[in-house]
């Protein structure tokens, strides 16, 4: 690892990614570290991905100012930018009852002077043409066709990507372990090792409080905040088509029903304030709660075709419930990007623009780089190319003619580039984030040995060091016959 | 793209797909192409190596790799085409066929008839929803067994299996024997869905207990799997409250049944059957598109392989019929239907007018283990047959022959039913 | 004094439990819970000589697959099944092997051998 760098970020969610990819814009040496082996673990991995139209945006925080300049940048440039999955499918927001009719022009107002443009309240037939899975009593719906979803994993991994591109280093493995203020620069031990900045981002998510501890901030705490979900199968019959919500009570904001990139239906999720920002276990009760919310708008789901369950944690900053992003002014050189809960996703391109603004008033200045390539294509997606093309590909490069995940039809081709980018995956749960074997029905039964096999090749490891996601989450332990080898070698030397 | 022409594809090279094969060369047809995914033919036998197959079919009982190679040995004595490492993409209702491999790139192969044998995959935790943690460590027993006796990777030392069918007992087996710790079996039905046979040979050999009506809970554990949860459950097989423990391990291994594997099929246009999980098909295995046939596992999950045999040669042979001049139909279909505790029945409609044929076999599941049984054919109110069996449980498939001169024209439905002897 | 041995019969579906009843002498004075003839003849082995087949893998170089499923050609004293584990882990075959290749002659002189139930090409 370097030992100078002029920008440290810490933390390779979608927050650090974004500041790292918009940083790298100028003429700055900028460097992320990130403590597990894989970008996109934290609560960027776990979430409805949803780019919220902000409708429901509070002007007074900053979450939802940024909310709404995020939704606009996403349409303006990330989605011409990035080769990332991000559609513009629309929310409703369906009312039942008359007594929720109020509330809904409510939206409607708040939205209006927010500027989300082509709001509308629909009612009757016209619902069900947006909809047709909603439960036959809505009576009137709040559409919004600026709100879209996004493929979290795929942008996080872009970003982080085009910043490589553009001069970036990025570091996996290297959880900052300690900073020692310096004055003019920051030491930050990390356990790669230890590196020099002139500025230290925290982005560092659910664990952002204890890292401000570390330069002895201690003026917020992050509280995590679970919500679980149930994912679906692609097959399933119920192809919704937009993302629904209920109309939001004070006690609860209520299930989202939504599609996701690649067409699965996703429920959640629920709140729940726990202990630990280590707990992200799904519970009974949890699952339960979101299959009954999603039930009230989409009737027909059940937990037939379910084929994953998952929690995701808010990292929530309880006293003001808003992000906070500011160069501390205690510690000088030290710019806080904590508290981003939800929508911090729709929100990520403005709090990165947010962050660059900072930063140039910190350093005085900044010059743009003008090698600084925006543009950034993933590997190519076997699963939505006609025959034609997939035969084209295959000509070119005879790995994407093995089929390494039946039911997502992910490429051995795809595993490796997603291998080979200049952040390369290392662990079995980042190859099934980028390119998605093991997300499909099977979860990973059929696949998973294939991707240890190529994961050990590419690495040049031995099988049973692949990790599925942390470093401590090996798959395998030893190859068959040691354990009975071992005993006879134990009992020989007795 | 590489465009090829045969009059029989058939998808899957496991005994399935190396039965009927086999059975349609046998018939006349020569221009036989297997496209099969996997390096090697023989399907799931080649990762069961223990015994139990073949006592049906050759009279002796073999381990999965030996009875897959004599199959193997069949179809490459009769010449017939075979491609490996070669992923079926799609079938389209008109029987193309497209398929890719590195060698070939992507083919694009026209065929007259087409037979489904893609056998099928193991349910998740997500199909039997256990909440939790996600560490490493939790995997299907099919994958294990893989890895243990294919791949030569042992997953973990201290295992819990859930599910006693006898995937999950023959696991037990070989973990304990492979030098792992099982700490249980367990199963959330009040018996087992494994032979009687495995459950003393995997585990009373071994002293490795099986409990019965309980089921895991939760998942414990950041990385690694640490420990499960289970719990005791009701006869609505709901967990009941204060019952739990805690079972600490590394390794959990799911055996919680088998789906058919059958994306191609449905975008194939094939009608599939809401209990089996498989096309639904007259009794020469033909589906609802002319021409398109399944057999073995894709087309319902059968517990011995030799079924699946019987199962395959008679897909073979009508596939060759079909394409050597066409099946003859009766005048009236005849839909077979389940009736008192019967889960479903294979085929589900006799539809052909076949002249030399004696028997038609039909394959059925109980819905509940019972003894000293008889099973009934009926045609509308009139008995037509009977049979006595000492014991019927859901796990074990039952076949019930019925003479081919029983079926008469003017029948419209047959149903069977289980019940007590005497009854 | 007589002692009761609980055994599964596993010759049919059926599964009956049957008990022996076995006294001093280790002679058996009673059999009871079987439902037909055969259940007899087989508690009766199960009791005094219970063998088992061994379904297992032995390790291969340079096959296409590291091990090759092998087996008892007879079935064999169920008592030495983990002993012959042992043994089975020492032995390393190179490939190309074929069915019905002995990997172990006489294994722990129970007059088994262990076979090979596949063909494994080279790589
Ligand atoms: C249930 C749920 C639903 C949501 N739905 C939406 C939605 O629909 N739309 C939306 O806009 N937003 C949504 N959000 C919010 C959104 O997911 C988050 O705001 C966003 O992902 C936060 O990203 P982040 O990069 O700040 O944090 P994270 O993704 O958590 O990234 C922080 C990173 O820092 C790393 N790190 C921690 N400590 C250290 C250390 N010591 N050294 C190095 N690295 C460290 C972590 O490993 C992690 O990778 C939702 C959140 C949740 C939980
Ligand atoms: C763990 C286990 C233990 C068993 N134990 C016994 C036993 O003791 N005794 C017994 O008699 N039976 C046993 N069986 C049952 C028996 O093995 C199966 O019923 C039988 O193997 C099914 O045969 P099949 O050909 O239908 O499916 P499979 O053997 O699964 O073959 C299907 C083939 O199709 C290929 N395929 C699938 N999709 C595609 C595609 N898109 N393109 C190309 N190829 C494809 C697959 O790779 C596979 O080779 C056991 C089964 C299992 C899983
Ligand atoms: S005693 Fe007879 S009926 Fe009972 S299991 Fe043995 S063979 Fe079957």
């Amino acid at each position: 690892m370097k030992d100078k760098t002029d920008i440290l970020i810490i933390g390779g969610g979608v927050t650090g990614c974004f500041a790292a990819r918009e940083l790298s814009r100028y003429d700055l040496d900028i460097t992320l570290v990130e403590k597990e082996p894989s970008l996109c673990t934290g609560t960027t991995k776990a979430n409805t991905a949803l780019i919220h139209a902000g409708f429901n945006a509070d002007p007074d925080k900053l979450k939802g100012r940024l909310n709404m300049r995020g939704n606009q940048l996403y349409h303006e440039r990330i989605q011409h930018e990035l080769d990332v999955p991000i559609e513009w499918l629309g929310a409703l927001v369906v009312a039942k009852e008359e007594e929720k009719l109020p509330k809904l022009e409510e939206l409607l107002e708040k939205g209006q002077e927010n500027g989300v443009p082509d709001l509308e309240i629909v009612k009757g037939d016209d619902i069900y043409d947006l909809e047709p899975h909603l439960a036959d009593d809505a009576i009137a719906a709040l559409h919004a066709p600026t709100a879209g979803i996004v493929n979290p994993f795929e942008l996080t991994v872009a970003l982080a990507n085009n910043a490589a591109m553009n001069g970036a280093d990025v570091y996996l493995e290297a959880g900052v372990e300690d900073i020692e203020d310096k004055g003019e620069t920051k030491l930050v031990k990390t356990a790669k090792g230890d590196i020099e900045a002139d500025i230290v981002i925290n982005a560092a998510g659910l664990y952002a409080d204890k890292i401000a501890n570390m330069v002895g901030i201690d003026k917020f705490e992050i509280t995590p905040r679970r919500g679980e979900y149930y994912l679906y199968d692609k097959q399933a019959d119920i192809d919704v088509q937009t993302t629904v919500f209920p109309v939001p009570t004070k006690i609860t904001k209520g299930i989202v029903v939504t599609p996701t990139d690649e067409g699965n239906v996703l429920i959640g999720p629920n709140a729940e304030v726990i202990e630990s920002v280590e707990n992200k276990s799904t519970t009974r009760e949890g699952l339960d709660e979101v299959l009954n919310g999603a039930q009230k708008t989409i009737p027909e789901l059940s937990k037939r075709n379910v084929i994953r369950e998952f929690a995701g944690l808010r990292p929530a900053i309880t006293e003001t419930g808003d992000f906070l992003i500011e160069a501390s002014d205690e510690v000088p050189g030290f710019i806080n990007v904590a508290g981003i809960q939800s929508p911090g996703l729709a929100s990520a391109p403005a709090i990165a623009e947010k962050v660059v603004g900072i930063v140039e008033e910190e350093i005085g200045g900044l010059k743009e780089d003008p090698d600084f390539d925006p543009n950034y294509e993933g590997p190519p997606k076997f699963r939505h190319m006609s025959h034609e093309e997939q035969a084209k590909l295959v000509e070119e490069d005879e790995n994407y003619g093995q089929i390494i995940c039946r039911c997502e039809s992910v490429t051995k081709g795809e595993i490796l580039e997603a291998i080979r980018e200049p952040v390369g995956a290392r662990t079995v749960n980042d190859i099934k984030r980028r390119v998605r074997p093991g997300s499909g029905r099977c979860q990973g039964g059929f696949c998973e040995p294939k991707v240890v096999n190529i994961l050990s090749e590419e690495l040049g490891i031995p099988e049973n060091e692949v990790v599925l996601e942390s470093e401590e989450s090996k798959l395998l332990r030893e190859r068959t016959k040691e354990p009975l080898l071992n005993e006879e070698e134990v009992s020989d030397n007795e | 793209m590489n465009k090829q022409e045969y009059e029989l594809v058939v998808v899957g090279g496991g005994p399935a797909g190396l039965a009927a094969a086999q059975e349609a060369y046998d018939q006349g047809v020569r221009d036989i192409l297997i496209l099969e995914r996997d390096f090697e033919l023989g399907g799931i036998l080649q990762q069961c190596i223990h015994n139990g197959f073949g006592l049906h079919y050759f009279g002796e009982e073999l381990t999965g790799p030996e009875y897959a190679q004599q199959f193997m040995e069949n179809v490459r004595e009769r010449g017939v085409d075979i491609k490996l490492d070669t992923m079926v993409l799609e079938v389209t209702p008109e029987k193309d066929v497209y398929a890719i491999n590195s060698d070939d790139g992507m083919l694009y192969i026209d065929a007259e008839a087409v037979i489904l044998a893609m056998g099928c995959r193991e349910r998740t935790r997500e199909a039997i929803d256990i909440p939790g943690t996600r560490p490493a460590g939790v995997y299907s027993a099919g994958t294990a067994q893989r890895y243990v006796n294919m791949e030569q990777w042992i997953p973990g030392e201290k295992v819990v299996i859930l599910g006693s069918g006898d995937i999950g007992l023959i696991m037990a087996r070989r973990m304990h024997l492979e030098g792992a710790e099982v700490e249980a079996v367990l199963e959330i039905m009040p018996f087992s869905g494994g032979l009687v046979r495995n459950i003393v040979q995997c585990l009373d050999d071994f002293d490795i207990p099986l409990r019965m009506q309980q089921t895991v809970t939760e998942i414990h554990g950041k990385d690694r799997l640490e420990a499960v949860t289970v719990a005791e459950v009701d006869e609505n097989m709901q967990p009941i409250p204060g019952t739990e423990y805690k079972i600490e391990c590394d390794t959990l291994l799911l055996s919680v049944g088998l789906i058919p594997e059958n994306e191609l099929s449905k975008d194939a246009g094939v009608k599939m059957h809401d209990v089996t999980g498989g096309p639904i098909v007259n009794e020469g295995r033909e589906t609802n598109i002319e021409g398109i046939f399944a057999c073995g596992n894709v087309l319902h999950v059968h517990d011995l392989v030799d079924w699946v045999t019987e199962e395959s040669l008679v897909a073979g042979k009508t596939a060759a019929n079909y394409l050597q001049g066409g099946i003859d139909k009766r005048e009236q279909e005849i839909e077979v239907n389940p009736g008192e505790n019967v889960g479903y029945i294979v085929p589900q409609k006799i539809t052909n007018d076949v002249e030399d044929r004696k028997l038609v076999d039909l394959y059925m599941r109980c819905k509940k283990p019972m003894e000293h049984v008889t099973i009934n054919l009926y045609s509308g109110d009139k008995k037509l047959l009977d049979k006595n069996e000492r014991r019927v449980e859901p796990g074990e498939m039952i076949t019930f022959p019925v003479p081919e001169q029983m079926i008469s024209d003017d029948m419209d439905s047959l149903k069977v039913d289980i019940v007590k002897e005497g009854e | 004094m007589s002692e009761t041995v609980e055994i599964t019969c596993i010759s049919c579906p059926m599964g009956c439990d049957v008990e022996l009843e076995v006294n001093e002498d280790d002679d058996i004075v009673d059999i009871d819970g079987n439902s037909c003839q055969a259940g007899i003849e087989y508690v009766k082995n199960e009791y005094r000589n219970p063998t088992r087949i061994l379904p297992t893998t032995a390790r291969v170089k340079g096959g296409v697959l590291p091990l090759v499923p092998v087996k008892t050609d007879e079935p064999m004293p169920k008592g030495l099944l983990d002993e012959a584990m042992e043994e089975i882990a020492k032995v390393e075959l190179e490939a190309p092997v074929e069915l019905g290749d002995v990997v172990i002659e006489n294994i722990l002189d129970t007059g088994v051998n262990i076979v090979a139930t596949r063909d494994l090409p080279k790589k």
